[in-house]
């Protein structure tokens, strides 16, 4: 695969400028992380700091993890939109008359939906510890700050989780008839997560160093291989004329 | 004389004083007319981060040749195999290295020099380049090829081969066995009813879409999926629709596109392009508030931003007012003299008329293809068109007894068309006998048809044989 750099530049800027230019985009950027940033501020500010060491430890689990759907949620709409919304205004064709290849258009496409899920997902939660640092009990933040498999899943796993639900939208993207399909399909992406968070967080998954490891690491490969599957389901004919290429 | 090989089946770009002048690829020999005195090669790839130069000087009666090979590693060369290394990690090509060497040529003897103009476009070939930069005399504007090839076109002279190229969807038949040839540097007009196939053939040949069968070389390159970066290239498309980012200004858009054809520093070109279609003072309006024809216009400046050696322009004057669509003319004139090819899918017939130096019907099949002059001799008698001052008492008499005339009916008042095999024999002998006959001649002269005859009998033909 060669790419080229130039024209992933290309891609991603344009993305970036389209998004800043749509009023509803940058809203539901700012407003989305703020929604989520709600509970995890409120469970931890309520809690009772008179509890053990380890009841601290499991109670801020929840709030923690919860904090990394936003880095599920706010790409999917954006990913769903990428190549079924650029048929809808017309826009498409031309660029398909263009050299870019079909993995330059996935990863600059991919690319500009991820970078500002992942800085918000960032900043969010860097908000979110200098809160609990500044404001929240000095029990409670110990054992914010000590639960370093959570931290560490919040922020190897941001861009990971983002990837994921980017290369899922793209996927539903590529294949659907229209936007708003495209948008509903996306948003099943964070299920498989939201799944996970809940299985930590019942406890049936334990969060450890090794499990945080073990779960990136299979995420990566995931992530690769739904990407390299969206590549090929990248048919330039299909998208002009809407049905399956033919070949003799 | 200068000359450049390269091991790889790229195509370079030559820039000769900072002005792109043609493409070379494949073992090929490629000469372009330069003035007499210094001037800078530079010999481009958009895959590169460094483009080679070399400045030389043009003297009359010289050729210079240009040789480009793999740079091998020497301590002087060792900063730009660095920079090459590290671009080769994202990058794996070969650096090349121009090696200058001035030799005499007898063909070459004038004194005075052309003007870079008309350079014509160069097909690609196989793995070697050899160009050279020739003093040339006054009046030679166009460029010439030599050199074998290992897969070089049918027509090295052809932009576009066609044979046989069929597409199916299904059950349904978008286009079938259609075959033609375009030169460089032609204008090729492509009519056909709704629904003939028209643009299927365009995003066919603009590797949008695959062949069901048939073949197709576009600009020198075999139409296959594994040549579509290539192909993509060297060509480019204006759909019908512009397909703006109405949210992006003019410029914003036209640097998106730049980018995507590997374009890093594009702002003259845009500005360039937006003065081409008249668009220098709309650069920073968003899309969104342009008419339609001002998006069209957007659109066709898109087109020239990397210097395509063949256009392929759906409807280019669609929602464009005449003073827009004469400026379109013109530049599609322009670009013709440059030596573009283009390639224009049309329903405005005296466009065709007035640009094409060629034209293809299409509706499914292709009809036919040739001049228009052409096409109205093979389909329409020559005619003399004969206005009276007064009716002919008999015609049927008159025009019977005139030998010249084969065949005669009226059309409207006082007004005669006579079917005649030589009109220049034939109009002197119709006026001695309307003079003899004392009819009173306001006009007499060989009756024109339009394009838009030829198209309407070639359409009826085929109602005419779908009904039978």
């Amino acid at each position: 695969m060669s790419l080229d750099a130039t024209r992933l530049r290309a891609v991603v800027h344009k993305e970036l400028l389209d998004y800043r230019r749509k009023r509803a985009i940058v809203v539901s950027m700012v407003l989305l992380p703020i929604l989520f940033l709600v509970e995890p501020v409120v469970s931890i500010f309520v809690a009772a700091p008179s509890e053990s060491s380890s009841a601290l430890d499991s109670f801020v689990i929840l709030p923690l993890l919860y904090m990394l759907l936003i880095a599920v949620v706010m790409p999917s709409t954006l990913a769903a939109f990428t190549v079924v919304g650029e048929r809808e205004q017309g826009t498409l064709e031309p660029l398909l008359t263009t050299p870019l290849r079909e993995q330059e258009f996935i990863i600059g496409k991919g690319a500009a939906v991820m970078i500002p899920s992942v800085a918000l997902s960032y900043l969010v939660y860097g908000l979110f510890l200098l809160a609990v640092e500044l404001f929240a009990h000095p029990a409670v933040a110990t054992a914010v700050f000590h639960n370093g498999p959570i931290l560490l899943a919040l922020f190897l796993f941001a861009p990971l989780v983002a990837g994921w639900s980017v290369v899922v939208g793209m996927a539903v993207s590529v294949r659907a008839s229209e936007v708003r399909v495209a948008q509903q399909l996306g948003m099943l992406a964070s299920l498989p997560i939201t799944g996970v968070v809940l299985l930590l967080a019942i406890g049936v998954i334990h969060p450890t160093f090794p499990v945080a490891i073990a779960f990136a690491a299979g995420l990566l490969v995931i992530d690769l291989i739904t990407l390299r599957i969206v590549s090929r389901m990248f048919d330039r004919e299909r998208l002009v004329i809407g049905t399956k290429a033919t070949r003799s | 004389m200068v000359s450049s090989h390269s091991v790889r089946a790229r195509t370079w770009k030559v820039e000769i004083d900072g002005s792109i002048v043609g493409s070379i690829s494949n073992q090929r020999t490629v000469e372009f007319p330069v003035k007499a005195g210094q001037h800078l090669l530079r010999v481009k790839s958009t895959r590169y981060l460094l483009s080679p130069e070399e400045s030389f000087e043009a003297v009359a009666g010289q050729v210079v040749k240009f040789s480009c090979h793999p740079r091998a590693l020497s301590p002087i060369i060792f900063t730009r195999w660095l920079i090459w290394f590290l671009a080769s990690l994202v990058k794996h090509d070969l650096w090349i290295g121009l090696e200058f060497v001035n030799t005499s040529s007898a063909d070459i003897g004038a004194t005075s020099f052309a003007v870079l103009e008309n350079i014509p476009k160069i097909p690609a070939g196989a793995s070697e380049i050899e160009s050279s930069l020739s003093a040339r005399p006054s009046g030679i504007g166009s460029g010439t090829i030599t050199g074998t090839a290992a897969r070089a076109p049918a027509n090295p002279r052809s932009a576009l081969v066609v044979s046989n190229l069929t597409k199916r969807f299904g059950e349904r038949t978008a286009f079938s066995d259609v075959s033609f040839d375009v030169g460089y540097g032609e204008v090729f007009g492509f009519l056909g009813p709704n629904g003939a196939g028209k643009t299927t053939t365009v995003r066919t040949l603009g590797t949008l879409i695959a062949p069901t069968s048939g073949s197709a070389t576009v600009a020198g390159i075999p139409l296959s999926p594994e040549n579509g970066v290539e192909i993509r290239q060297r060509i480019a498309i204006m759909p019908e629709s512009p397909g703006l980012y109405l949210r992006l200004t003019v410029t914003e858009n036209l640097e998106y596109f730049a980018g995507l054809y590997g374009l890093r520093h594009a702002t003259t070109r845009i500005n360039d392009a937006l003065e081409a279609v008249n668009l220098g003072d709309r650069a920073s309006d968003l899309c969104a508030s342009l008419s339609k024809g001002l998006r069209q216009r957007v659109g066709l400046a898109r087109t020239l931003l990397s210097d395509p050696e063949i256009m392929f322009l759906d409807e280019p004057t669609s929602g464009l007012d005449p003073v827009a669509s004469l400026e379109v003319h013109n530049l599609i004139i322009g670009l013709r003299q440059k030596g573009v090819t283009i390639f224009l899918t049309t329903h405005r017939l005296d466009e065709a008329e007035k640009l094409c130096d060629r034209v293809a019907f299409l509706n499914t099949t292709l009809r036919t293809v040739g001049r228009t002059a052409e096409l109205r001799e093979q389909l329409f008698k020559r005619s003399l068109r004969v206005k009276t001052l007064e009716p002919i008492g008999d015609p049927a008499e008159f025009f019977t007894r005139i030998l010249a005339v084969e065949d005669w009916r009226p059309d409207g008042a006082n007004t005669y068309v006579l079917t005649v095999s030589d009109p220049e024999v034939a109009a002197p002998e119709v006026t001695r006998a309307l003079v003899s006959a004392d009819v009173g001649v306001l006009f007499i002269g060989e009756a024109q048809h339009s394009l838009e005859d030829v198209y309407l009998e070639l359409i009826a033909d085929d109602a005419e044989a779908r009904r039978s």
